[in-house]
């Protein structure tokens, strides 16, 4: 419930303000665009890409028009490389690393050229890989989103029967549920997962959460190797007065609604607080806008240098005239059933802390009162630490499971990746951890041939 | 102000830029639109016999995704009435004086038959003619065009017959269709053409469609070979222009520069070269008549700048810069240098280098990325400073070893010696 709903669009105002934000290369422009890359040599995009991706290789194969050899090098080491196209930072990643930037000249379109491929790919459903013969071998994993699906991908190659276990009605984790829908639809995500099943012995039990569901034990005891892929849960509390009335939500859940859609069926307040300033934060905050929230803010208890959120992103959340409060904590959250406002303190910055970024204290006396009616908390998400720690002998650090080179935990057939092994970090990571799980797991179980 | 009127073998025109004769050319309506738009000249679309053009008539080469760097182009002569063309002729020429409007012109190999044509021709007031000894398709299976054009002693016949009634200059078109195009430039001019051009389009097929397996241009279920002409065939006119104007036999021939002419540029290498002044038709087929304009005003600032008056001041300045291999100074050296302020880290030096040229150059990896010119290896060749996409990253640095000058021949007398 929340107290002031902010007024419902038509559905063309929803399919207006949910657009691609950065739309599709038509054939014209992908070549064109593809022939401007100088095809470098140990290209700096290849080192910036987490998955390794031989980009200029794949550019040069649109140029030739050999769409499918360009959708299999970006395949082959990124088998989500049509999420990865649309949600990767690339502005800092393979993009913000092209030699072009040294020319004051604009970069490769990166992005939109991985994306004109591998949608090429999908929709000519092509078919690029091969299971090989059933190695006799079972593997669980955990969680279908894109560590996990990456894992069970590679996994098949190899020919192992795989089951994976997913909490959820449906695959694809947060590229399906926890992403801008401007960047990236529900449809493709689940596009995506079919496209990535498709290659056989991949087996995904929808509505199963382990430890619930079924047990953790039984799973180990079952299968020759398992892969924790689990992401993260829920964000923290913000431990103020007030959290509990209606119209505080969590920003990941907030998304979700909105990507399980109708839009018309989710409420958004008319005045919206976002707490935090991470990529999560600009997600929920630009999507409450473009629902028809008439204001939001964006409330950040440092400065602008030390947001989490990339620079990027910032933009996008100026471009939808989101307001950035910084140096502002909340306090408590106002209101006698439904929230009717936030009650916020400046803050001082101090020395910095052991991240190199300055400690925030309130300024006595600076409380004031933001009248809003809807509060999106996005502090980051926390770790299923008491499923992890369930788990007999394995080890972790602050919550994140500690793996080694090849996503090895301390107990020898599990191993983990994504952000249940490093706190959260971009979709094109956990899809890189997956693959590097399962060659390990695969030379764990056969040894060194064959990876 | 610098002057770049031009008289060509005795024809004026207000600048040396001419439309060669081709589509552009055809009619009227061009070729007055194309006065408008600042042509010096043109070049009238071939009189001759009737003939029959085909649909589909041009296919071209694309290269990284650059439209037409080459054009190909099976049409033929003119396929209007030959009254029509002359009447038409005879007006521009009357509307348009101070241009300059060339017959460009190729009947069977009969006496009568030239001599015919030239004189309808000359009637309309035209200021010259121009005999199509290149067309490489179509005309010479019936023995026309560059059949004749290959064959220096046909050349020589149909220039006499030509001349004995011609009161215009007459310009012969060269067909690079040949091995040494001096032995037709020089049967031409004992014949006593009064101007040479070059070059005509050269034989090709532009490639095969590869959905329908059938080679381009596509005419019906079939295609022939037609003629190449536009940006990627400059250096072969160069080159064919340059070995003409060293000639003896021809070198006091005025030419007029035919072949990938596209920009100001280009046109000042060609007149650098020999030619007195240019024809150009690919760029007008690609984008208009409206590029006279930059040719004018380029070629205007570039003589401002470099202080030449007129276009007598700088044609064929290059021309003795060309010299036989065996005459080059084996001791010149030059070595690469790569700016490293400049150097965006692409790597395409290190590669091609590497697989292409003499391992001259060494790559350290990332974090401290890094090329470096290996100048003991390093044997001045020019390729990375070529494949380099930043202006002015690599240079070619000589280097003075204070040896003496040494062409091949004074080489292998210090072998002898030794």
């Amino acid at each position: 419930m929340v107290k002031k709903i902010a007024p419902k669009l038509s559905h063309e105002q929803y399919k207006h303000n949910f657009k691609d934000i950065k739309p599709p290369l038509n054939l014209d422009s992908a070549i064109s665009e593809a022939n401007r890359c100088l095809y470098c040599y140990d290209a700096p995009c290849i080192v910036a890409c987490p998955t390794k991706i031989d980009i200029p290789s794949f550019i040069k194969k649109i140029a030739t028009q050999n769409f499918k050899g360009s959708a299999r090098v970006i395949l082959e080491s990124n088998i989500m490389g049509g999420t990865c196209a649309r949600v990767c930072p690339v502005e800092t990643l393979c993009e913000g690393s092209c030699v072009y930037n040294d020319l004051a000249q604009k970069p490769i379109d990166i992005g939109r050229l991985q994306r004109f491929s591998t949608d090429w790919l999908m929709d000519n459903r092509s078919k690029l890989f091969e299971r090989q013969p059933d190695n006799g071998k079972k593997v669980a994993i955990i969680g279908a989103g894109p560590s996990g699906l990456s894992c069970a991908h590679k996994l098949s190659q190899f020919g192992y029967q795989v089951t994976v276990f997913e909490g959820k009605d449906l695959g694809g984790g947060l590229n399906t549920f926890g992403l801008a829908d401007y960047k990236i639809t529900t449809e493709f995500a689940l596009q995506e997962v079919d496209f990535v099943t498709e290659i056989g012995g991949i087996d995904i039990k929808y509505n199963t959460w382990v430890g619930k569901d079924v047990k953790m034990e039984d799973i180990i005891n079952e299968y020759d190797a398992v892969y924790i892929g689990i992401g993260l849960g829920t964000t923290p509390k913000l431990r103020v007065d007030g959290e509990d009335l209606d119209g505080v939500v969590d920003a990941i859940e907030f998304i979700e609604e909105l990507k399980r859609g109708p839009k018309e069926k989710v409420d958004v307040g008319s005045t919206v607080a976002v707490i935090g300033a991470g990529n999560t934060a600009i997600d929920a905050a630009t999507q409450a806008k473009r629902l028809g929230a008439e204001k939001v803010y964006i409330v950040y208890r440092r400065t602008q240098k030390e947001m989490p959120a990339y620079e990027y992103e910032y933009g996008l959340a100026l471009k939808d005239e989101c307001e950035f409060l910084w140096q502002t904590n909340p306090v408590k959250i106002v209101g006698d059933d439904c929230v009717t406002g936030i009650e916020l303190v400046r803050m001082a910055l101090g020395e910095p802390d052991a991240s190199g970024r300055r400690v925030p204290s309130p300024v006595a006396g600076s409380e004031f009162i933001l009248e809003v009616d809807m509060v999106i908390k996005a502090l980051g998400q926390k770790s299923y630490e008491s499923f992890l720690s369930s788990i007999p002998d394995l080890k972790l650090n602050w919550g994140k499971v500690i793996v080694n080179e090849d996503m090895q935990s301390s107990v020898s057939k599990i191993f983990a990746g994504g952000d249940c092994i490093n706190g959260g970090k971009e979709a094109v990571n956990a899809v890189q951890d997956g693959k590097i799980a399962a060659q390990g797991i695969h030379k764990m179980i056969f040894g060194n041939v064959g990876v | 102000m610098v002057d770049i009127s031009s008289n060509f073998c005795g024809i004026k025109s207000p600048n040396p830029f001419w439309l060669a004769s081709a589509p552009p050319t055809d009619k009227q309506y061009n070729v007055e639109r194309a006065f408008e738009a600042g042509w010096g000249g043109v070049v009238w679309k071939t009189l001759g016999d009737p003939i029959v053009n085909v649909s589909s008539r041009y296919a071209s080469i694309d290269y990284n995704g650059r439209r037409l760097i080459g054009l190909n182009n099976i049409e033929l002569i003119t396929d209007r009435p030959l009254e029509l063309n002359l009447k038409e002729i005879r007006d521009v020429k009357k509307n348009w004086p101070d241009r300059a409007v060339i017959v460009s012109l190729m009947v069977e190999s009969k006496k009568e038959a030239w001599q015919e044509i030239v004189k309808r021709s000359e009637d309309t007031g035209c200021d010259g003619l121009e005999l199509n000894f290149g067309c490489p398709h179509g005309m010479s299976e019936r023995g026309m065009g560059a059949a004749v054009g290959q064959v220096p002693e046909y050349i020589c016949n149909i220039v006499e017959w030509v001349k004995e009634v011609a009161k215009t200059p007459v310009i012969v078109k060269l067909t690079p269709n040949i091995s040494d195009v001096r032995y037709p430039a020089r049967s031409a001019t004992k014949a006593g053409a009064d101007a040479l051009s070059l070059i005509n389009t050269i034989n090709s097929i532009m490639g095969v469609d590869l959905k329908t397996l059938i080679p381009r241009p596509i005419v019906g279920e079939t295609s022939a070979h037609g003629v190449y002409c536009g940006p990627a065939v400059k250096p072969i006119a160069l080159t064919m222009l340059s070995s003409i104007a060293h000639d003896p036999e021809t070198k006091n021939m005025p030419i007029s520069g035919i072949g990938g002419v596209s920009t100001w540029q280009d046109a000042v290498e060609f007149l650098l070269l020999g030619a007195s002044n240019v024809q150009v038709c690919t760029a007008v087929m690609h984008h208009g008549f409206r590029i006279v304009e930059d040719m004018i005003d380029g070629m205007q600032n570039w003589m401002e700048e470099r202080k030449f008056k007129t276009l007598d001041d700088f044609i064929g300045l290059s021309s003795s810069r060309v010299k036989d291999w065996g005459n080059l100074n084996l001791n010149y050296k030059v070595v690469a240098n790569i700016n490293q302020d400049k150097c965006i880290k692409c790597g395409l030096c290190y590669i091609a280098c590497e697989d292409a040229s003499h391992q001259s150059i060494s790559y350290t990896k990332a974090p401290s990325k890094k090329f470096e010119i290996i100048e003991e290896e390093c044997v001045g060749c020019n390729l990375c400073e070529l494949v380099c996409p930043v202006q002015e990253c690599i240079t070619m640095e000589t280097r003075d070893e204070e040896k003496p000058f040494m062409n091949w021949t004074e080489y292998q007398k210090e072998v002898l010696k030794r």
